[in-house]
């Protein structure tokens, strides 16, 4: 009986050895592990055997039995493997087609620079402020230290709605209006981005609809070169490490001292070339201590007060950014220009 | 203001100093030299030549044919010019000269006759045309005898000059002069100032017996004063004076001309010479204009004026509009013998409004406009007779005929250390800060805790303590104040919650594939009546339109949006998805300003997505314009309360468009362009969106704490319903809410059919639905009974069916 078991393995294991797939493999356990088969019969024969053979022999057919099954498992384990090589390779793709990409928009390069511009100010402590695009003459004007006969203020210039209401020429009225609500208690610190219109023909270089920042900052104590630290950190920041700002005297009438403020040409470095007209520097922005007219004049103790403020545009600043020589193309909104700023 | 850098060296000294080195100097100091012009560059070998032969070319009428002696050789040159028969001393351009616009000489042949350079004329030298004198127009230089043969003759005619061309701020009314730039370059260089000529002999005769002076209102005119300068002799002006006036940008006319006009640029005081025998009178009244009253200007325009224009008159017709132009009748002409000198001023406002209005802004108006120096009036009037009495061989009778005072301007301003250092953050000592201040040509008085500083005159624009901290800021040096940073307290800058909420709603735009667009705000009254939100109401208008496309304020962002649509679709740019957030202004009655109003739109057209190698093109529809809507309100936090319901809208597609509501509010619309008005704008089929903006910015919920995750299973229910094709999805979704009781976590619309297998005029509606109890795991008992309750109200409300 033993002899006949050990035949039986040997026989089975031959046949799983030869069989040539999943299904042959089948009929090999059917054949041997299966009800009708010659394990089952040998062990359904035992009752026929002596107490002392019966266990042995159960012992054996069992061992038997394992070992058939092994064999047939790991033949199973061959074959599954090889077929999931060949399935694997039945599904192999080009994976150099295109993908389904998720296609983005973009924002628009005024609102890219704005937001840019706005992040940095925000880190050194500012808020961002708002104020109406139509404006009264006296914030827009008058606060700003340009009364009646100003030459700025003619009618000419300037899109008036009525007598004393105007689409504001710049973003300087917010300044006003939030120094009269900090009801001469400092410190403020605003930057104030906007669309502003003033009455120009549009061509390349002008627009009748533009943006401005606008900038404040107004605390006791405030001096000049607090101004030049503050910029000196913001055009690093937005233009690169390696820049440098220069300050002119300028004038504004609400500002004195007034600067305008240089950065070393980004194109030549500061060696001059084409883009800096040889000058080595570009004016980005118009600055200056805040007149004392205009601090008293909206509430605030210009001996206890000071501070500085500064205007720039956004459109220039885009421009110098992203190398556009039209502002036009900021307001016609051609795909073609705008999508290039996904990545901004 | 264009400033020569020869004749600057008139008042300062600049040896040592490059024009560039000057123009960096004033940049830095604040005029703002904005280019270095150098009219001469590349021109080389022209020179100065005689004439010593001539006679006509023997096959042209209108040549001659010159022979000229150049100092180291003599060439034969043709030339056309009308004068070159009888010219002596000329330019000369010789063979291989580069001559502004490019252009070569070379010896050639004109006719059969060789021709060894060119004999030139100003223009030819680059001097603009606007720029020559009528006399000189077409006719070669003619230079006088003192010019070298063979020597340089741009030298010799200024024209190797260097002008500087400043961009002056508004302030600066004391650089409108020569002298003005040279007292800056003065302090600047720490270089003493070299004032001009002024002695003249003057004639025992007195002025004031010739003619009397007589100011109406003495607030348009504080100072008037006028000089006779007797038998003057009208020639062209010295050739030197000549290129000055070139150089500064003005037009040689005459010695008498020319002199008042090289004096208003050397020293900012505008004069006027009128012909004293043809004045009309011996008296000089100034007085307003009558209105109506006409008067021919020396432009030979008959100008029609009014009681805001100042007059100069004889004591019955104008003579001059005071401060703008001369008149015709008292011009200075060819046969002038005797001038009367006008030295005044003017009211700044009226001469700039009569200028604008009369469109004569002048180098003269301009100064009026700004402010003269007070003191310089009478200085300036003695410059020109000194000159006069030189160069047009005049006798200055002696006096000055004067009506009004001459202002002492002699500004006193307060002024200490201290408040100069805290407010540059400086550490300058008294002494170089006083240095700084003497250079400037201020007068300082020390009065121990602080300065008392008197300002000279000609600076208009020092009359605070923060004028004169700029002043010394400047001469300092901005780039040596230092670089600090504030000290105040520090606290976190931020954005709003609106800021951020429209941050939100641009990345939500854009991640989802729209671009941003920004368009104008200024729209035409058409435009403006199109998609408005609001009930009809007038539009906020701009007095002075530039245009009819830009003469109102929009009520809706979607024309102008559509204005892009159409731009870009006539640039074959078909698939666009634009969107844009701004302002709309409406009127806001009894309230000065208009209400504005931040709106989000959006526009679409073509496909939303392209077709690919494994997908066919999507084109945009109603439901690709509702999802971004559906998505961008659920960003910004607005998940409960929103529907949409079938709404009617000028231009807007009567059956694809859907207003927007938040609580029961319109918020907003969804729709296509109306066909018929797609098709009269020249538009594609468009999908469009505009919402309130405002009404979606809600305060950002920060309590809002999340929701634990489910402990016990969802059980999902799929089904279909037959309903009338007219019942819209979202009454359907309704009853399914209502009668799915408490357990309802969500139903979804997975198909709609209508057509083939079913009854026309039905359609069906499949649903998933999901239900959860969360203290429990639900049996499919329950669920049965649950849907059972869900397919009769079903049919009892929308007469439904459940489909097999």
């Amino acid at each position: 009986m033993i002899d006949r078991l050990e035949e039986l393995k040997l026989e089975a294991q031959s046949a799983v050895t030869s069989s040539q797939d999943k299904k042959e493999l089948e009929q090999v356990r059917i054949n041997y592990l299966g009800k009708k088969g010659p394990i089952t019969e040998v062990l359904r024969g035992m009752g026929k055997l002596s107490a002392e053979e019966r266990p042995v022999v159960g012992q054996k057919a069992n061992e038997v039995r394992e070992a058939i099954q092994a064999s047939i498992d790991s033949k199973q384990a061959f074959f599954e493997e090889a077929e999931l090589q060949e399935k694997l390779s039945a599904e192999k793709i080009d994976v150099t087609l295109p993908g389904k990409k998720v296609e983005a928009g973009s924002p628009h390069p005024l609102t890219a620079v704005v937001e840019q511009i706005e992040d940095i100010f925000v880190g050194l402590g500012f808020e961002v402020t708002e104020g109406p695009e139509v404006e009264l003459d006296y914030y827009n004007f008058e606060m700003m230290n340009l009364p009646a006969d100003h030459p700025a203020r003619d009618m000419q210039d300037s899109f008036y709605v009525s007598e004393d209401t105007l689409l504001r020429t710049q973003t300087s009225p917010v300044q006003a209006r939030t120094l009269q609500a900090a009801k001469g208690e400092g410190p403020v610190r605003i930057i104030c981005p906007g669309k502003v219109y003033r009455r120009d023909e549009d061509d390349a270089t002008h627009s009748h609809q533009f943006m401005q920042i606008e900038g404040l900052y107004v605390d006791k104590h405030v001096r000049m070169s607090d101004l030049k630290g503050v910029f000196d950190t913001f055009v690093k920041e937005y233009f690169g490490s390696n820049r440098a700002i220069r300050l002119r005297p300028s004038y504004f009438p609400f500002t004195e001292p007034s600067a305008e403020i240089d950065v070393n040409c980004g194109v030549c470095g500061g060696d001059g070339c084409r883009v800096c007209k040889q000058s080595g520097w570009i004016e980005v922005l118009g600055s200056g201590m805040v007149h004392p007219r205009v601090l008293e004049m909206n509430g605030f103790d210009p001996n206890v007060y000071s501070g500085f403020a500064f205007g720039m545009g956004v459109e220039r600043f885009a421009m110098l950014k992203y190398g556009i020589d039209d502002i036009r193309h900021f307001y016609t909104n051609d795909t073609r220009f705008l999508s290039q700023f996904k990545h901004v | 203001m264009l400033v020569s850098y020869q004749w600057l060296q008139d008042y300062v000294d600049l040896s040592g100093v490059s024009p560039e080195e000057v123009a960096e100097l004033l940049t830095r100091g604040g005029l703002e030299v904005d280019h270095i012009h150098r009219y001469h560059d590349g021109m080389d070998g022209v020179v100065v030549g005689k004439i010593t032969d001539s006679g006509p070319h023997p096959d042209a009428d209108k040549l001659t044919i010159c022979q000229v002696d150049l100092g180291d050789q003599s060439s034969q040159i043709i030339c056309g010019a009308t004068n070159a028969p009888k010219a002596s001393k000329v330019v000369v351009a010789k063979p291989g000269t580069v001559l502004p616009g490019n252009r070569v000489i070379e010896a050639t042949e004109i006719r059969g006759q060789k021709s060894e350079g060119m004999i030139c004329a100003l223009d030819e030298l680059g001097v603009s045309e606007n720029l020559v004198s009528k006399e000189q127009q077409d006719l070669i230089i003619e230079l006088p005898d003192d010019a070298e043969v063979g020597s340089d003759a741009l030298e010799y005619l200024g024209l190797n000059d260097v002008v500087l061309e400043i961009d002056l701020t508004p302030n600066r009314s004391d650089a409108l002069s020569m002298l003005g730039v040279a007292y800056d370059i003065s302090a600047l260089l720490d270089r003493p100032i070299k004032v001009p000529e002024i002695e003249h002999g003057a004639v025992r005769k007195n002025a004031i017996d010739q003619v009397s002076v007589t100011v109406e209102a003495g607030v348009d005119v504080p100072y008037y004063g006028a000089k006779i300068i007797n038998k003057v002799t009208i020639a062209p002006s010295p050739l030197w004076m000549q290129m000055r006036l070139v150089a500064a940008g003005m037009r040689p006319v005459n010695n008498v001309v020319d002199i008042t006009n090289y004096v208003m640029l050397e020293t900012g005081q505008p004069l006027h010479a009128f012909d004293y025998d043809r004045f009309g009178s011996k008296e000089i009244v100034t007085r307003r204009a009558y209105a109506g009253e006409t008067m021919t200007t020396l432009d030979e325009q008959v100008r029609t004026l009014n009681e805001e224009d100042i007059v100069i008159t004889n004591g019955h017709t104008p003579t001059a509009l005071a401060g703008v132009m001369g008149g015709a009748s008292c011009e200075v002409i060819e046969t002038t013998e005797n001038i009367l000198l006008e030295a005044a001023q003017f009211d700044p406002v009226r001469v700039r409004n009569t200028a604008k209005r009369t469109n004569l802004r002048s180098e003269s108006s301009t100064r009026f406009e700004k402010g003269l120096d007070a003191q310089g009036t009478v200085q300036a009037a003695e410059r020109a007779a000194y000159l006069l009495e030189k160069y047009a061989g005049g006798s200055v009778l002696n006096g000055i005929v004067e009506s009004g005072e001459m202002p002492v301007f002699e500004q006193e301003v307060e002024l200490s250390l201290g408040a100069v250092n805290t407010r540059l953050g400086t550490e300058l000592d008294q002494k170089e800060t006083e240095e700084i201040l003497y250079r400037l040509g201020f007068g300082v008085e020390d009065l121990g805790d602080r300065w008392r500083i008197s300002i000279p005159s000609r600076r208009l624009d020092i009359n605070i303590q923060e004028d004169l901290i700029e002043e010394i800021a400047r001469i300092y040096g901005y780039d040596r104040i230092p670089t600090t940073y504030p000290v105040s307290e520090r606290s976190a800058g931020r954005l709003s919650n609106t800021q951020k909420l429209k941050r939100k709603a641009r990345r939500f735009l854009e991640g989802a594939g729209l671009e941003e667009a920004i368009t104008y705000s200024l729209t035409s009254e058409e435009k403006s009546k199109r998609f408005r939100l609001d009930e009809f109401s007038d539009d906020v208008r701009v007095l002075m339109p530039m245009s009819e496309e830009r003469k109102v304020l929009r009520q809706s962002l979607l024309p102008q949006l559509l204005d892009s649509i159409s731009y870009n679709k006539n640039r074959q740019n078909n698939d666009l998805a634009l969107f844009e957030m701004g302002a709309v202004f409406l009127p806001n009655p009894g309230e000065k300003l208009p209400s504005e109003l931040w709106h989000i739109a959006g526009a679409f057209s073509g496909n939303w997505t392209a077709a690919a190698w494994n997908k066919t093109a999507e084109p945009v529809d109603f439901y690709t314009a509702k999802g971004i809507v559906e998505g961008l309100l659920e960003q910004l936090g607005l998940t409960e309360g929103v529907t949409y319901r079938i709404a009617k809208r000028e231009q807007l597609h009567p059956g694809q468009s859907a207003d927007v509501l938040v609580n029961g509010q319109v918020v907003g619309f969804i729709g296509q362009l109306h066909p018929t008005f797609a098709t009269r704008e020249g538009l594609p089929v468009t999908y469009v969106f505009e919402l309130r903006g405002e009404a979606l910015l809600t305060e950002q919920d920060k309590t809002m704490r999340y929701d634990p995750l489910p402990r016990f299973p969802a059980i999902k229910r799929d089904f279909a319903v037959v309903v009338d094709a007219q019942i819209s999805a979202s009454e359907v979704q309704h009853v399914i809410y209502e009668a799915a009781g408490t357990w309802v976590k969500d139903v979804t619309l997975f198909d709609v059919y209508e057509g083939e297998h079913l009854e026309p005029g039905k359609k069906s509606l499949a649903y998933s639905v999901t239900f959860l109890n969360k203290e429990r795991t639900l049996v499919d008992e329950e669920i049965a009974k649950v849907h059972e309750t869900i397919v009769e109200r079903l049919q009892s409300k929308l007469g439904a069916s459940l489909r097999g």
